[in-house]
């Protein structure tokens, strides 16, 4: 049995002022994520799960489902209403939520990795392709020039990035250039962990299979943890061991892909999976 | 109002020093905050001085929130004591508080108030430079919101000024900030240290003299207390250099008129056209020419015994 690496307790998130009656009367049930009394929206609610170290989960759900809000509370981009999260470093463990700002903006920089589906969010299009990975790694107190030259390098070339493209503005790059240049940014501290946020949405179908296979070989080689948000269950059949589906912020199925994708359970997961496939 | 104290007032109606008493007070504590947190921007009422904000106002509410009557003043503008800016400075003052003496000689002064340099000779313990600052903050260049700079500042988050660096390398082989290079104070908050040049920059570490910075139209005082670390931003195998003043055969140039080859030097065109390069510190070549024409009159007396 591997280590575990992150723990989720119970992680809320309303948009709103929020009232009592918010929980029961929004979910699947009610067909709903906007409470009808106070009008605020439950972006998730009670999301629990584990993650262990070398494992990649999917996330799965349509459009305000929540399922892009578990990743942003957990990489700090948004704070949540309630839960606790904890992440199981090398020897330390840390509550991600009771941390200072400082703190979690040191986990956010040497510990946890994000790809988000639209690479203006994950990259400084200021600067070259270089001097974003550069800016990971000198926010995580690596000094040297010469050795941040090097791993950016590296790492490009990794992605499969054409190296001589280093020094350009990633604004030249295709879509998925630049996307690979986020994985690149993503992977320059070697995180334990990796959020992917529908990286391969909006890319033609060839470049999505090249993406892919980039993840499923660094997964491979570095043993890095994931997280993978997506509605394409393409994505989670290739990418994902198990799964969570979410629906009007709840969690609606959880089990291991195969099971999902075969014999889905819940009434939604059934249809989803009838309309994909 | 409190009736038991009376501004002291001149025959013209203002105060020794032009501001008010309270708002002297409140230009000294912001001061003492700035020297009890080093680089630390500490905000406070700018005044309104009768010149427009960007010609030095903050300085100058520096100044004369901190000059006495026993104070000797010196004013530098660009390294002069001549240029219109630092005229004009000394004059109010002069005006405004009677009974301080101005000087040129950078040892003479108790007070220097200066804009864009640093004064050649070394300062003293006895020493405060004022100086007047156009940006005060440094990470105005990578972040617009001033909520957000004010964050990385406390967490001391400077990892875009160092990308900013990079991209400077990688496109000029070389760090290309000439002035206003950004130098962390007592290992904690980086400074814009007015628009310096980098020839100046060393001269904040370890400083003998109190360093105060003063932004008016920001409305912010900063402080370099002395003997305090300052390290100007670079990389482990890049470093921090000053302006080389080479030539192309690699000779040190000197000042055209005094001959000094150890300071800053500004470069002007003569009458022919060729290029010419002077010392930018004013006090500085005055006094190397004056030990010059001195020691030539010894030699030329001992000549003639």
């Amino acid at each position: 049995m591997s280590r575990k690496i992150l723990e989720v307790n119970n992680l809320t998130k309303i948009h709103g002022r929020g009232c009592p009656l918010c929980l029961e009367s929004t979910g699947p049930e009610a067909d709903t994520n906007i409470c009808p009394h106070c009008g605020s929206v439950v972006a998730a609610h009670g999301v629990s799960f584990d993650l262990y170290q070398g494992e990649i989960l999917g996330i799965i759900g349509e459009s305000g489902s929540g399922k892009s809000t578990v990743v942003k509370t957990l990489y700090f981009d948004d704070a949540p209403s309630a839960g606790e999260a904890v992440f199981f470093d090398e020897e330390a463990q840390y509550d991600l939520y009771s941390l200072n700002a400082a703190q979690q903006r040191g986990l956010r920089n040497k510990r946890f990795g994000m790809v988000y589906q639209n690479p203006h969010l994950g990259l400084n299009f200021n600067v070259s392709a270089g001097g974003n990975i550069a800016e990971r790694l000198l926010m995580s107190d690596v000094a040297h020039y010469g050795a941040i030259r090097e791993r950016a390098r590296s790492l490009l070339v990794r992605t499969e990035v054409l190296e001589n493209r280093m020094d350009e503005n990633p604004k030249k790059f295709s879509g998925g250039m630049q996307q690979r240049v986020q994985i690149a940014k993503a992977l320059a501290t070697r995180p334990p962990l990796l959020y992917l946020d529908e990286v391969t949405t909006g890319l033609d179908l060839s470049v999505q299979a090249a993406i892919l296979d980039l993840i499923l070989e660094i997964q491979h080689e570095l043993g890095t943890a994931m997280i993978v948000v997506t509605h394409d269950l393409g994505v989670v059949r290739l990418l994902a061991g198990r799964t969570l589906v979410m629906k009007y912020g709840r969690v609606i199925e959880t089990g291991l892909t195969d099971q999902i994708l075969e014999d889905p359970q819940h009434a939604y997961t059934q249809r989803l999976v009838a309309s994909a496939l | 109002m409190n009736n038991t104290y009376e501004l002291p007032l001149d025959e013209a109606g203002y105060a020794f020093g032009f501001m008010d008493e309270y708002a002297k007070k409140e230009v000294r504590r912001a001061i003492l905050k700035a020297i009890c947190i080093p680089g630390y921007q500490t905000p406070y009422a700018s005044r309104e001085m009768p010149m427009g904000r960007g010609f030095g106002t903050g300085g100058l509410q520096l100044t004369l929130s901190l000059v006495g009557g026993s104070d000797t003043l010196k004013v530098i503008d660009q390294g002069s004591d001549d240029s219109v800016n630092a005229v004009n400075l000394r004059q109010f003052v002069q005006m405004t508080c009677p009974g301080v003496d101005t000087t040129e000689k950078t040892e003479a002064a108790t007070l220097i108030q200066s804009r864009h340099r640093i004064p050649e000779k070394p300062l003293t313990e006895a020493q405060i430079l004022v100086l007047q600052v156009p940006y005060p903050d440094a990470l105005v260049v990578v972040e617009p919101s001033e909520a957000r700079r004010k964050t990385m500042h406390g967490e001391a988050d400077y990892s875009r000024l160092l990308v900013k660096l990079y991209e400077d390398i990688v496109k000029f082989d070389e760090i290309t900030i000439s002035h206003r290079y950004p130098t962390r104070i007592h290992g904690h908050y980086i400074i814009d240290p007015s628009p310096i040049p980098r020839w100046d920059v060393p001269k904040l570490h370890q400083s003998k003299a109190l360093i105060l910075l003063g932004a008016g139209r920001e409305k912010k005082i900063y402080a370099v207390p002395p003997y305090t670390l300052a390290e100007p931003l670079a990389f482990e195998d890049v470093v921090f250099s000053v302006e080389d003043f080479r030539d192309a055969a690699g000779i040190r140039r000197a000042c055209s008129r005094c001959g000094a080859t150890d300071s800053f030097l500004d470069e002007f065109s003569n009458e022919a056209g060729e290029k010419i390069y002077q010392c930018s510190d004013s006090a500085y070549c005055d006094e190397q020419l004056a030990r010059q024409t001195s020691h030539a009159q010894t030699t030329n007396t001992e000549v003639v015994a």
